[in-house]
């Protein structure tokens, strides 16, 4: 947060200190959030049961046994992985550093963002793919030939779902002007759709198939089912974090949901209109006029959008059974790639022409 | 009793059967000489037996007639087992029991057989093939070539029993680990779980206590 | 039913072969791996040693045995009805099925006939077993292709046939109630409205399945054009069950063979399908459970009245002879070959499993398909390692 957010003039290492834990929050909690939330509760629903319901009221503290369980497991490092043990133990860290480094970028309120990157979308797009990196290292050191086709399957599915993720966002670039994901924000909740500035101008309704293109990139980008061969549970019982037991699993674990979280507050920020509502409801002009409070209320609304395009993720990942490696490459390079491409162009059209 | 085989015992009375009896007709024909002994339950089952340097072209013969569905292929041991129901008291002298070989139905000669079931599909007409295993040989033709389901049958039929299969492509063992010695459904192979603990019999049902005793039943 | 197009064959074909001449290019050396016996995909113990080249199966072979638990030999040392207690065992999903075929031997060598109350009651026992059987499969088949909700739909609606079959015979799983000439009891009271509500359930579990799970393009995708087996192939191998009728054969034992049981007083469909793939596997076999609740409905509607055990002596010797009957059990056909020497219990017996033959043509069809193929083809085959291994 930059230090206009608070009125004293604090140390330097005090509004260092309050970044980290700012960022670690802002991790955590959507991953712990939607770990309870969705796979534990809704997943339960769904599936015509209760889930956990003794850890605390409802089952809300089974969230904190489970870390508490992880925690105290044996480190284990199979034998025959045991010369690229350093490696084996840098993956899960690979994947979670990609995370943080993704939250890095994401703006929570008019003044609560940890950098405003003029290219933020770009950055954050380069940065999302290294944890293809620690998918592929934790496939090959673990020394399995389970874990290593997991990992082989992960990197070329991962890899092909960068180009229409991208792609579609082009398309939200083209619209807004900017690749600031502030700008981006404040456009939409600033703009008007034809005239009329009720709703603002969320990106979701001019690109609309930007955003299917976005959020079917995400599931694939997860890991998630459909997309989930790498982790295929009934074939490959857990690809390449099949060795990982104890600390290291809960690593990759909150990664892939707050991964998760993340994702969808990108999505939200670039077609939901991110922490804002529309400037109109409060007389808003520009991003300086805006009040004070939308410093609380910014992530909280964040939040719930976030927890709004997540809700649709896990929806999807309980319901579908999961394609098949070559068929989840086709339908990325023959199906989404065109389509987004046509997106592009007709968005540049439309954009000259209004 | 019914008769075991219908060219040694005098028939009965017994209700016709056109579909088995012009089948069994049909097959005597083509197979001519092979077939050994044959027997027609009316309204039940067919069997043949044939020679054992036939058994390869019977199926060949029998799979062009019609029965092409392959059901199963096995073995029968008709030794009587030493070691009877498993009820012997083991600390007792060991008991001499008859070991006088009696075949089943089409008869026989030798202590093993190998028998099979083909099946004409869309009808229930099946058609069971029995042959005589010499002790000597201990093999006979495989029917792999002919119906390629027999495969995993006589691997299986090969490890139980130890007959061997000629011609047949990989003789493995299908249960038991490559290693194992000796052959488990051969009747002179002692099932152990009734040697450590043999079997009491007959059970007097235990009475509750405080009832009156309860009158034996059949277990 | 719609055939598979020739272009989506050809498709197919063309994709493996396309493969095929990248890896050969890429001289990529083979991979062998193992499946199970610990997996969770595979119905139990089963191992599966497949050599791969790249994602593509060079050739795989089932290494069943891990389950056997020697039936054969352990039937020769038993009396008639203990045997019955043993085979229960054979096919657990359906316990009552695998019962009747080696009892319907052991009367046939006796010349008794159960009664038709007793036949009844067997056939409608039969039948809940079979929906007890498949729709199990039906939940396990998404489970396998990674659609992690539907066995719970599955399990809850079993449920309600389990409880049906311990109400009357009191286990759900290893009922034990068939006897030489008839059955150990009579229904007990409020049987026959129960099942009825029961069935309608389970119509809408099915059509709830059919929903979720066949109508998903994703799944269609998986399964349409893998693993097709022609007639002939499937004659040979001596495949039963849906699995023969997805082939095209239209043969069903329920209706073609007259054993002492009611299906001949009840009409029903036999369902089959041209294409022979795995989807058209899952398919039959979802239409039979449908069938099988309608056959239920006939059967309660019919139930004569009577004694439901035959005039049998207390101790039972079967006379000497050999009989063979099958049955069209849940996972095939299944059959007993008894061989009686006039004692209490049987001199041979031979168990025909139905999964036995279906898992034999593994190693022919497996060849060329890809990874993630071996699992819907061996879901869709539909085995139970009882049935395999015995």
């Amino acid at each position: 947060m930059n230090s206009a957010l608070l009125s004293a003039d604090l140390p330097y290492w005090a509004v260092s200190l309050l970044r980290v834990l700012g960022g670690l929050v802002a991790v955590l909690l959507p991953a712990g959030t939607v770990v309870y939330l969705f796979l534990f509760k809704m997943m339960s629903f769904m599936q015509s049961r209760l889930g956990p319901m003794e850890a605390g009221p409802y089952g809300s503290m089974q969230l904190f046994a489970e870390v508490g369980k992880w925690l105290q497991k044996e480190d284990i490092v199979p034998a025959n992985a045991q010369p690229e043990a350093r490696i084996f133990k840098l993956a899960p860290l690979i994947v979670l550093a990609s995370t943080f480094l993704l939250v890095v970028v994401v703006p929570f309120g008019p003044d609560a963002w940890f950098t405003n990157f003029e290219t933020g979308i770009f950055y954050a797009l380069a940065v999302s793919s290294v944890s293809v990196l620690g998918i592929l290292i934790a496939g090959w050191a673990s020394a399995n030939k389970y874990s290593l086709m997991g990992g082989l399957r992960a990197a070329g599915q991962l890899v092909a779902y960068e180009l229409p993720m991208v792609l579609a966002v082009v398309g939200v670039v083209i619209q807004a002007g900017t690749m600031n994901l502030q700008e981006i924000v404040v456009a939409q909740n600033a703009g008007s759709m034809f005239g009329w500035d009720g709703l603002g101008n969320p990106y979701i309704l001019t690109q609309f198939v930007a955003f299917l293109i976005f959020m079917i990139s995400v599931q694939a980008e997860l890991t998630q089912t459909p997309f989930d061969m790498p982790v295929a549970e009934s074939e490959l019982v857990s690809g390449y974090m099949t060795e990982y037991s104890g600390f290291r699993f809960l690593i990759f674990f909150i990664g892939e949901f707050a991964t998760a979280g993340v994702f969808a507050m990108i999505a939200s920020i670039l077609f939901l209109g991110g922490w804002g509502v529309p400037f109109s409801w409060f007389g808003w002009t520009t991003i300086d006029s805006i009040d004070n409070w939308m410093n609380v209320g910014g992530p909280l609304i964040l939040f719930t959008k976030m927890l709004v395009l997540v809700f649709f993720i896990m929806w999807i990942r309980f319901s579908f059974p999961r394609f098949r490696e070559d068929q989840l490459q086709r339908f990325a390079w023959k199906v989404l790639i065109p389509i987004s491409l046509v997106n592009i162009m007709l968005t540049a059209v439309l954009k000259v022409a209004f | 009793m019914f008769p075991l085989s219908s060219t040694t015992d005098t028939p009965t009375e017994a209700p016709r059967d056109t579909v088995r009896e012009e089948a069994l007709a049909r097959v005597l024909g083509a197979l001519g000489a092979n077939v050994v002994d044959s027997l027609l339950k009316p309204n039940d089952d067919l069997w043949i037996r044939v020679t054992a340097e036939s058994w390869r072209s019977t199926a060949e013969t029998l799979k062009s007639l019609g029965f092409t569905y392959f059901c199963f292929l096995s073995a029968i041991d008709w030794l009587p087992s030493p070691f009877g129901k498993g009820e012997d008291d083991p600390t007792a002298p060991a008991v001499e029991r008859d070991s006088t070989i009696k075949q089943g139905y089409t008869g026989g000669d030798t202590r093993f057989q190998v028998f099979a079931r083909l099946v004409q599909p869309f009808t229930t007409l099946g058609i069971n093939i029995k042959v005589d295993v010499d002790d000597a040989v201990m093999a006979v033709d495989s029917w792999s070539g002919v119906f390629a389901g027999a495969n995993w049958h006589e691997r299986e039929a090969h490890e139980m029993f130890g007959i061997g299969f000629n011609g047949h492509p990989d003789l493995r063992n299908m249960y038991l680990p490559s290693d194992f010695e000796g052959h488990p459904m051969r009747k002179d192979f002692p099932l152990l779980a009734r040697i450590v603990k043999p079997w009491p019999g007959i059970v007097d049902v235990e009475p509750l206590p405080g009832d009156d005793s309860e009158e034996g039943e059949a277990s | 039913m719609t055939m598979l197009g020739d272009r989506q064959q050809l498709a197919y074909i063309a994709s493996q072969a396309a493969d095929a001449r990248v890896n050969v290019e890429l001289e990529t050396e083979g991979m062998t791996l193992n499946i199970g016996p610990q997996h969770p995909a595979t119905h139990g113990t089963l191992r599966i040693i497949a050599r791969l080249d790249g994602e593509q199966v060079v050739w795989a072979e089932p290494s069943a045995g891990y389950m056997h638990r020697g039936y054969e030999k352990l039937t020769e040392v038993r009396t008639f009805p203990q045997v019955t207690a043993l085979v229960n065992r054979i096919d657990w999903l359906g316990s009552f099925a695998n019962e009747v075929p080696f009892i319907l031997a052991a009367e046939k060598l006796m010349g008794v006939e159960a009664p038709s109350r007793a036949q009844h009651i067997r056939t409608i026992l039969f039948e809940l077993s079979r929906i007890a059987n498949v729709s199990l499969f039906l939940g396990d088949l998404g489970v396998q292709l990674g659609a992690v909700t539907p066995v719970f739909f599955a399990f809850r609606d079993r449920e309600y046939v389990l409880n049906l079959i311990e109400a009357a015979t009191g286990g759900r799983f290893h009922p034990n109630f068939d006897r030489i000439g008839g059955l150990k009891d009579d229904l007990p009271a409020g049987f026959i409205e129960e099942t009825r509500v029961v069935m309608k359930k389970l119509r809408t579990f099915c059509d709830q399945i059919e929903d979720l799970l066949f109508g998903n393009e994703i799944f269609q995708s998986r399964t349409r054009g893998i693993g097709v087996i022609p007639k002939d192939v499937a004659l040979q191998y001596g495949l039963s069950g849906a699995n023969l009728r997805a082939s095209g054969v239209d043969w069903d034992l329920r209706r073609d063979q007259d054993i002492a049981m009611a299906w001949n007083k009840t009409e029903f469909k036999v369902i089959t399908h041209p294409d022979g793939d795995s989807f058209a596997r899952c398919w039959v076999r979802l239409q039979e459970v449908r069938e099988s609740t309608k056959i239920v409905d006939q059967l309660l509607d019919t139930i004569p009245a009577g004694p439901v055990m035959a005039k049998v002596p207390k101790i039972i010797k079967v006379p000497e002879g050999e009989a063979w009957v099958s049955t069209e059990n849940p996972l095939g056909e299944m059959g007993y070959y008894v061989v009686s020497q006039g004692d209490q219990g049987p001199f041979r017996v031979k168990i025909r499993s139905a999964s036995f033959n279906n898992i034999s043509i593994t190693p022919w069809l497996l060849k060329g398909v890809y990874v993630p193929d071996i699992i819907t083809i061996l879901a869709s085959l539909y085995f139970i390692l009882g049935d395999i291994d015995r």
